[in-house]
């Protein structure tokens, strides 16, 4: 972890983020700061703007106003929050991986083939150094033997392990993690959160929203609970499940465990 | 062979159809020759402005959209014949004023580049339908995958969506294939020399309608079984991601 000191920029830094989709406010004002190495945790019930908030990090929703920096970049907004610097947002992009619910590997690619795909074509990467550090990252997550298989063909937690090495192959300063289990059946969830607990553990600048309760406590430093587009409260875990503050929050954890 | 053909009675036509004259077969050949070139030409062009009808239909603005739906639905409506007759005769007609405007009179329009031309835009409308369906098709996630790693416009659509959209547009992209084949024979009425303006020669000629017909319907029928041969393996390999259905052979 990073201590105290002006000169490192923050990782991520979200100021007074507002998205309404039409009429529709889904996050009416939120903040949150990521030092390099942090795992920050978003909790919340459904509906309550977790996912939004992380989408618009890197811009999948456009913000309708705010500001964000990743590693002290602002990336521009117009003052209806629609994008300005197309290329500023496809390099920060490729800086930032994402890790979706629904896995997306692209089905008509190996498994090799996705992980290589953005190095290769969006870093330009040699394609030589580029299969031999794919293929150290899948028997990482342990997919040695897959990397010729299409993705339909794997199970939900083999397709969603393959999704975090293809993150980890762009070398991400920070990941995005949008409710990596949720679509996982139970029994294959385990296998996920020990690839997303080893990379807490090498100190990866991560965001992660999930259901997960115990996991979150287990290896986030920082949890952030929304409520209908708002940050009801934020601490560390011990705070936020040991001594919750607010009736809200309160409940929920309730409803959760 | 011959005792076979001589038995049935087939000699006069194996003769006809022979391909040093006074046999016709060489006219046939180069007949089918001629669909071929525009079959292929105008299916290339008709999946070029298909692939931008889609993206227009699906990404553009207002305007876009409603040009490319009455590009659509007229060409979509008016008999391919009509068409055919209108294109050409207008097509040619305003690449000829447009010469003599700028002073250089009238030029020779290729009957193969104005029969490219002219099927390719009927091809076109239905290419654009085919695509846009296709596209629509994709999990949104892939493509929200190849956005989220910083993938520009250019190579989305190259990378992901055409590859990914594959799957799903081959049976239609080979049914408008065949249709394309079958089309050129319309371009007969413009007095263009392909298969069945050459079969019709032919057989007036030398009064074997029955002939020079079925082995013209032969031909196209050849066309058609390497056409499905072909398509078949494009669409295995195209589906190379998918698992296959319990019920699938295989």
């Amino acid at each position: 972890m990073v201590s105290d000191g002006a000169a490192v920029p923050k990782a991520i830094m979200v100021n007074d983020l507002h998205k309404s989709f039409g009429t529709l406010e889904v996050l009416k004002g939120v903040s949150l700061v990521a030092e390099k190495g942090d795992v920050v945790a978003i909790i919340g019930g459904s509906g309550s703007g977790k996912s939004t908030m992380l989408r618009c990090i890197n811009f999948l929703e456009t913000p309708s106003s705010g500001e964000i920096s990743i590693t002290g970049e602002v990336i521009e907004m117009k003052p209806d929050g629609s994008p300005h610097n197309q290329k500023q947002i496809e390099k920060m992009r490729s800086r930032v991986a994402m890790v979706f619910q629904s896995f997306n590997l692209w089905s008509h690619r190996t498994i090799l083939e996705n992980m290589i795909e953005v190095p290769v074509h969006v870093l330009k990467v040699p394609k030589a150094e580029a299969i031999a550090k794919a293929r150290e990252l899948l028997a990482r997550v342990g997919l040695a033997d897959k990397e010729d298989s299409y993705p339909a063909f794997l199970s939900g937690g083999q397709q969603q392990r393959a999704a975090i090495a293809r993150a980890l192959a762009v070398d991400p300063e920070v990941m995005l993690f949008d409710e990596p289990t949720s679509a996982l059946d139970p029994e294959l969830v385990g296998e996920v959160l020990g690839v997303i607990r080893d990379l807490a553990a090498e100190g990866r600048t991560m965001i992660l929203v999930t259901h997960e309760m115990k996991f979150a406590r287990e290896v986030a430093n920082k949890i952030v609970y929304l409520y209908e587009g708002r940050i009801e409260e934020h601490g560390t875990p011990a705070e936020i499940f040991g001594a919750p503050k607010s009736e809200r929050l309160k409940q929920f954890l309730q409803s959760v465990t | 062979m011959e005792t076979v053909i001589d038995a049935l009675g087939l000699t006069d036509s194996f003769q006809l159809l022979s391909l040093s004259p006074p046999g016709w077969g060489m006219n046939l050949l180069r007949g089918l020759a001629n669909s071929v070139k525009i079959a292929v030409g105008a299916y290339l062009l008709g999946l070029v402005i298909g692939l931008f009808g889609a993206y227009g239909k699906l990404n553009g603005g207002p305007i876009t959209r409603d040009l490319l739906a009455i590009y659509t639905t007229v060409v979509r409506a008016v008999p391919e014949l009509v068409l055919i007759l209108i294109l050409y005769f207008v097509g040619t007609d305003l690449i000829n004023k447009a010469s003599s405007a700028l002073g250089y009179g009238r030029v020779e329009i290729s009957g193969v580049a104005a029969g490219i031309g002219v099927l390719g835009v009927v091809q076109g409308a239905y290419a654009t339908e085919i695509l846009r369906g296709a596209i629509k098709a994709i999990p949104v996630g892939q493509i929200e995958a190849a956005r989220a790693f910083g993938m520009p416009a250019m190579m989305m659509m190259r990378r992901v969506t055409i590859p990914a959209m594959l799957s799903f547009a081959i049976p239609g992209l080979a049914n408008l294939w065949l249709i394309a084949t079958k089309d050129t024979a319309l371009l007969a009425v413009v007095g263009f020399s392909e298969l069945t303006l050459e079969t019709r020669q032919a057989a007036s000629s030398t009064r074997a309608y029955m002939t020079f017909f079925l082995a013209a319907g032969g031909l196209y029928l050849i066309m058609t079984l390497i056409s499905t041969f072909a398509f078949s393996r494009i669409e295995k390999w195209a589906r190379r991601g998918e698992r296959p259905m319990s019920g699938d052979a295989k």
